[in-house]
C-alpha cells in the first residue's frame, strides 16, 4: 500500500499542480477560449459530452487494438521468419525498413481507394506506424541468443522446433515486450493519422474526426477533450503490455525485478 | 556420435585423438597434432594457460567444433554431457525444469524424467530449492544446478570446461570434492579442464599440461595420490610434490 501510494502521489500532485497553474495563468492573463482553453472549460466538456467521447473513444479503441494485434502478430512472425538465416534477413531486412520509413498520412489516401474509409483502412493505418519496433526488436531478441545455451541446445539434440520454442523465443521475451511496449503507444498515433485521412462521419466518428469536426467549428474545448481521450487510450494500452510483460518476466529478468 | 571411426581404433579407449590440430579461420592454430587417449572411467584433468586451446579441444571432443584435421573417435556407448563455464541455465525455468531439459529434449515421458531429475539434485544437495529461479540462487548453487543438469543424463562421459573458475575458493573446493564423490560413485569418463594446478592435482588421477598456443601436451603425468581424496590431502607433502610436478611442466610449457 506504502510503495503504491508512493508511486502515485508524485505524479498525481504534478498533474494536479499544472491543472491549477494553467486555469489560473490562463484566467490572469485572458487568453481567448477558442486559442486555449481553462482546464475546468475542458472538464465540463467531459462532463456534458462524456457519452459522445465515450463512443469516439470505443471506434478509436478498436482500430487501434486491431493495429496493435496485428503488429504484433506479424511482426513477431516477421522476425521469426528473418531470424531463420542470414540470407534471409539480408535479403528482406531492408524492406521491412519501409514499414518505418513511409509517411502514413500519404499513403492513407492510397488505403481508401483499396478499402473504402473506414474501420479497415484505420486499422491498416495503425498497423503500418506500430509494426516495425515490433519486428526490429523481437528479431534483435531472437538473433541475441546465449551462444553457449545453443550449444548446450544442440549438444542434447534439440530440433529446429525445441530450439525456437524453448531456447530462443524465451529469451527473446524482454526484446519482444519492449518492441509491443513501443508499438502500443504508436498504434494510438497510426489511428488518429488516420482517420483524419480515412475515417468516417458517421454516428461514432472516431477521436481523430472528432478532433477535426471540433476545429472546424472553433471548439477547442471540444478538441483538447478528444486529444486527452487519444493520450488516455495509449496510456491503458501501454498499461496492459505492461502488465503482460510483468506477467512473463517478473520471475526471472531483472527489467521486472525490483 | 560425430566422426565415429572404426572400432578397431578405439580399443577399449573412451576417446582417442590422433593428429587432431584445429587452425581456424583467422589462421589462428588452437591444437596441433594432438595424441590422446582416454581409458573408459577415467579423471583426467587438462591443464594449460588460458587461451592455450585446452577449451578448443574440449569442443572438439564433444562435436561442437570440427578438427581441421586428424582423427577423433569416442565410444558410442557414452552419452555425453558437458558443463561450460558458467552455468548457462535457462533463467525463465525453476531448477527442477533447468534440470529435467535435457530429458525433455530427448523426448522422455514426463514422470520419469521429474523422478530422475530428482534424484540428481539430490546428489548435488540442492533438493530444497527446486522451485527457486536462477536469479534467486549463489553461484555457487547455480554451478550446482548445472552439474546436476549434466548428470541427469546419466553420461558414460563428462566434459567440463573450467566449471569453477568465477567461484570463491572455499565454494569452488567444496564442489571439487562432490565432484570427485560423485565420480567415484558412477562409473563415468571425466575431463576437466581447468588453469588450476591445485584444482587438477585434487580431482584427477591423471593430468595432462599444455604449452602455450597452439596446445601441445608437456607432460601426461599419473597422480600418485590415494584414490580416496579428503580435503586434508590438500596440506600434505604429497600433494605439494604432485602439484610441483606439475608447475614445472606449466612453466616449460610457457617458455
Amino acid at each position: 500500500m506504502r510503495r503504491l501510494l508512493n508511486g502515485i502521489l508524485p505524479p498525481v500532485i504534478v498533474l494536479i499542480a499544472t491543472i491549477i497553474i494553467a486555469e489560473v495563468l490562463i484566467r490572469a492573463l485572458g487568453i481567448a477560449e477558442y486559442l486555449l482553453p481553462r482546464p475546468t472549460a475542458v472538464f465540463k466538456v467531459f462532463h456534458e459530452q462524456y457519452p459522445d467521447l465515450l463512443r469516439s473513444l470505443w471506434t478509436t479503441a478498436e482500430a487501434a487494438l486491431i493495429g496493435f494485434g496485428c503488429s504484433a502478430v506479424f511482426g513477431l512472425l516477421i522476425a521469426l521468419f528473418l531470424s531463420t538465416s542470414r540470407l534471409v534477413q539480408r535479403a528482406f531486412y531492408p524492406y521491412t525498413v519501409f514499414f518505418q520509413t513511409v509517411p502514413v498520412v500519404a499513403i492513407a489516401p492510397l488505403l481508401v481507394i483499396w478499402f473504402d474509409a473506414g474501420l479497415k483502412a484505420v486499422a491498416i493505418c495503425a498497423f503500418i506506424v506500430s509494426v516495425f519496433p515490433v519486428i526490429a526488436n523481437s528479431l534483435a531478441g531472437l538473433l541475441s541468443t546465449e551462444p553457449a545455451l545453443r550449444d548446450m541446445f544442440r549438444l542434447y539434440g534439440a530440433g529446429w522446433w525445441a530450439t525456437m520454442w524453448k531456447l530462443k523465443l524465451p529469451s527473446a521475451l524482454p526484446n519482444i515486450v519492449t518492441g509491443l511496449r513501443i508499438a502500443a503507444g504508436l498504434a494510438v498515433i497510426g489511428t488518429i493519422v488516420g482517420e483524419f485521412v480515412a475515417g468516417v462521419l458517421d454516428v461514432n466518428p472516431g477521436l481523430g474526426i472528432k478532433v477535426i469536426e471540433a476545429k472546424k467549428y472553433g471548439q477547442t474545448d471540444v478538441v483538447f477533450a478528444a486529444v486527452l481521450t487519444a493520450s488516455l487510450l495509449g496510456l491503458l494500452m501501454l498499461a496492459a503490455v505492461n502488465f503482460l510483460g510483468w506477467l512473463l518476466l517478473r520471475r526471472w529478468h531483472a527489467s521486472e525485478q525490483g | 556420435m560425430h566422426e565415429s571411426s572404426s572400432p578397431g581404433t578405439l580399443g577399449s579407449a573412451a576417446i582417442s585423438l590422433r593428429g587432431v590440430s584445429r587452425i581456424f579461420d583467422g589462421g589462428v592454430e588452437a591444437v596441433r597434432a594432438m595424441d590422446l587417449d582416454v581409458a573408459a572411467g577415467e579423471f583426467v584433468a587438462l591443464i594449460g594457460p588460458s587461451g592455450c586451446g585446452k577449451s578448443t579441444l574440449l569442443r572438439i571432443i564433444a562435436g561442437l567444433d570440427r578438427a581441421t584435421c586428424g582423427t577423433v573417435a569416442i565410444a558410442p556407448a557414452a552419452p555425453l554431457a558437458f558443463v561450460f563455464q558458467d552455468a548457462h541455465l535457462l533463467p525463465w525455468r525453476n531448477v527442477l525444469r533447468n534440470v529435467t531439459l535435457p530429458l525433455e529434449l530427448a523426448g522422455m515421458e514426463k514422470t520419469r524424467r521429474i523422478e530422475r531429475a530428482m534424484t540428481a539434485i539430490e546428489q548435488v544437495g540442492l533438493a530444497d530449492a527446486i522451485k527457486r529461479y536462477p536469479a534467486q540462487l549463489s553461484g555457487g548453487m547455480r554451478m550446482r544446478v548445472s552439474l546436476a543438469r549434466a548428470l541427469v543424463t546419466d553420461p558414460g562421459l563428462l566434459l567440463l570446461d573450467e566449471p569453477f573458475a568465477a567461484l570463491d575458493e572455499i565454494t569452488r573446493q567444496q564442489l571439487d570434492e562432490q565432484l570427485r564423490e560423485l565420480w567415484a560413485r558412477r562409473k563415468m569418463t571425466v575431463l576437466f579442464v581447468t588453469h588450476s594446478i591445485n584444482e587438477a592435482t585434487f580431482l584427477a588421477d591423471r593430468a595432462i599440461v599444455f604449452t602455450r598456443r597452439p596446445a601441445r601436451i608437456v607432460i601426461d603425468h599419473r597422480l600418485d595420490l590415494p584414490p580416496k581424496r579428503m580435503s586434508v590431502l590438500r596440506a600434505e607433502p604429497t600433494f605439494a610434490r604432485q602439484t610441483g610436478i606439475l608447475l614445472e611442466a606449466l612453466q616449460r610449457g610457457n617458455t
